[in-house]
């Protein structure tokens, strides 16, 4: 069985905001996005919420959801829960400290980085590939994006996802139980809001693959919080903050696990490969499928280039994040004790509650649930295909001809939106001047039609 | 429907092509993971054995709506001995091509395991013709 609700999505549209471009259409790397009416649409089944789009936006057209920052009032101990790099977002002159004292006078009763439960994570990942039934290649399932890319694209890899939940989730759960249990906090009282690096993060909070609920209570983008506590920073006269508001002490190991490699210099045995930025992941797995590639033990798969660093929300430039965070690695123990990381003391309770459920394939390629009408779509498609010009100019609304042709043999649009079509149509009189401008309305919208547009320049 | 596809002896930069092109459509098909899996297998152990010992040869794949047939033709040796050739472990390598972990004698039984039906005919100096059938 196929899970049949469809995913959900922190990437919107600002249709306001939005010229109809069609960039996002163009580097989807699922090819989630179609263009009608001068507006991007997304095919909620396709989209794994990399991000691409995002960057790819000229006018910024495109948001992240995120909480309502008031929200943390709502809570008696509001808790600041965020991945290391957060600190690495910030110039140099800004220390900790003052990161630190911002974050408690906007209100948060503590702080947490997420990476503290990596010295538990690491401990999970050698015992799995000890285990001599784990499947080749066990992969990642830390990057979001990529466990969606998998299940929407690579649908036979899903058995070879490693159900460990992320170091985020059982941070949190720490965090809960810590605070419940050593300072008597009422379960209901604590807010956990995480600082997300990317919309994949977020899109797996709300709605985990997986997983029942997550133990998370809200959502903050990474760029707005670091506006929010950079400008505080800058307004100066931080109060200090209590003295049990502070950052843990991390290892080398968790500071780095968010980076290129920092899943695999963990391993120490076998062949075990870090890839970046969903493209280049996509080609690996599309060879690894066919069983071209064996023999691997391990895959740690980002879709960002420069994984967590190169996150769409983050504020700092990738490389100057990986600089100042292998910086901070350097400077960081080895191995962290209890006293440091009081974690380590519910490693047994966290192991417990590490496994996630049952990741299910949602083959995105599936072009009817009965197999003769997908074969006759099929069949539709390729000869359409045959007849387009495999330029890929997307003035059909589709990001390329095979694309389009797709869309055709499904019966969802009409082969009369290629403008190599409408041409040979006209030139038979088979389609006139005023049919083919109402189809450009369709997909374009009126506005980029208006003669006005043009009326300053001079055109022979 | 029936696709061709033409596959070079030698060209092991492409091989696999085939393999990932088959593999798309029984997606399409919303074929069953398995079945892709053992045919795609299949598929491209038997590619591969047209780029390695072939000069040419021509993959033909029938797509129906309970099965998929494929037909691997090849211009090439042929093989002398079938029922050998089916046996686990026995390959025509030479020792300095299994050293270099090539020619395990692994390629037609791993198809066998990965097809519902399989037929191999060969003429040695002419030719090899693989088929198999997987029921969906």
């Amino acid at each position: 069985m196929e899970a049949q609700e469809s995913f959900h999505h922190a990437l919107k549209f600002k249709y306001d905001l939005c010229i109809g471009c069609s960039h996002c259409t163009e580097c989807c790397p699922t090819a989630a996005i179609h263009i009608e009416n001068g507006r991007p649409v997304l095919d909620d089944n396709r989209c794994i919420d990399c991000g691409h789009c995002y960057l790819a936006c000229p006018v910024h057209a495109i948001y992240i959801e995120q909480d309502d920052f008031q929200t943390i009032y709502n809570y008696k101990v509001p808790v600041l829960l965020c991945p290391s790099i957060f600190g690495s977002q910030f110039p140099d002159k800004v220390k900790e400290k003052d990161i630190v004292a911002a974050v408690a006078d906007l209100g948060f009763r503590h702080i947490y980085e997420v990476e503290q439960s990596v010295d538990v994570i690491k401990q999970l990942l050698s015992k799995k590939m000890q285990d001599p039934d784990r499947g080749m290649p066990v992969i990642s399932s830390f990057c979001p994006a990529i466990v969606r890319l998998i299940q929407v694209k690579f649908p036979s890899l899903v058995g070879n996802l490693m159900l460990t939940k992320p170091p985020l989730d059982l941070t949190a759960l720490y965090i809960k139980k810590h605070l419940v249990e050593t300072q008597g906090v009422a379960p209901e009282d604590i807010g956990i809001f995480y600082v997300a690096p990317c919309a994949a993060k977020i899109a797996a909070v709300k709605s985990p693959v997986g997983d029942e609920k997550s133990p998370i209570d809200g959502v903050i983008n990474m760029n707005y919080l670091y506006n929010k506590v950079l400008r505080r920073i800058k307004q100066g006269d931080c109060p200090p903050p209590p003295a049990d508001l502070r950052m843990n002490i991390l290892s080398k190991d968790a500071l780095l696990w968010a980076l290129t490699d920092g899943e695999i210099s963990l391993l120490k045995k076998g062949r075990n490969l870090a890839i970046d930025d969903v493209h280049n992941v996509s080609t690996f797995l599309e060879k690894l499928e066919n069983e071209d590639i064996d023999d691997i033990d391990f895959l740690e798969l980002r879709a960002c280039d420069q994984s967590c660093a190169g996150g769409i929300l983050c504020a700092n430039n990738r490389f100057l994040i990986v600089e100042k965070q292998k910086y901070r690695a350097e400077k960081s123990p080895a191995e962290v004790t209890v006293k440091e990381n009081g974690l380590l003391a519910d490693a047994d309770y966290l192991d417990k509650h590490s496994k996630v459920g049952k990741v299910e394939p949602r083959s995105m390629d599936k072009l009817d649930n009965d197999i003769s009408v997908a074969m006759r779509k099929m069949e539709k498609s390729i000869s359409i295909n045959k007849h387009l010009p495999q330029i890929d100019c997307r003035m059909c609304g589709y990001q390329s001809c095979k694309e389009f042709s797709l869309a055709v043999g499904s019966e969802k649009t009409d082969i009369k939106r290629c403008v190599f079509i409408q041409r040979i149509l006209e030139q038979n009189a088979r389609l006139s001047t005023e049919e083919a401008l109402q189809i450009a309305y369709q997909i374009w919208g009126t506005d980029k039609f208006n003669p006005d547009n043009i009326a300053d320049l001079a055109i022979e | 429907m029936v696709f061709e596809y033409p596959v070079q002896g030698g060209d092991f930069t492409n091989a696999g092509t085939v393999s990932s092109k088959v593999k798309k459509m029984m997606r399409q098909l919303g074929v069953d993971a398995g079945v892709i899996k053992r045919t795609i297998v299949a598929l491209y152990e038997a590619e591969v054995n047209i780029v390695a010992h072939a000069y040419k040869g021509v993959i033909t794949v029938q797509l129906d709506s309970d099965k998929i047939y494929i037909k691997l033709d090849d211009e090439g040796p042929g093989i002398p001995d079938i029922n050998q050739a089916m046996q686990r472990g026995y390959s025509t390598a030479s020792p300095e091509v299994r050293e270099m972990g090539f020619g395990a004698g692994m390629g037609l039984p791993n198809i066998k395991a990965n097809s519902d039906v399989l037929e191999v005919h060969s003429v040695v100096g002419k030719g090899t013709t693989v088929e198999i059938t997987n029921n969906f």
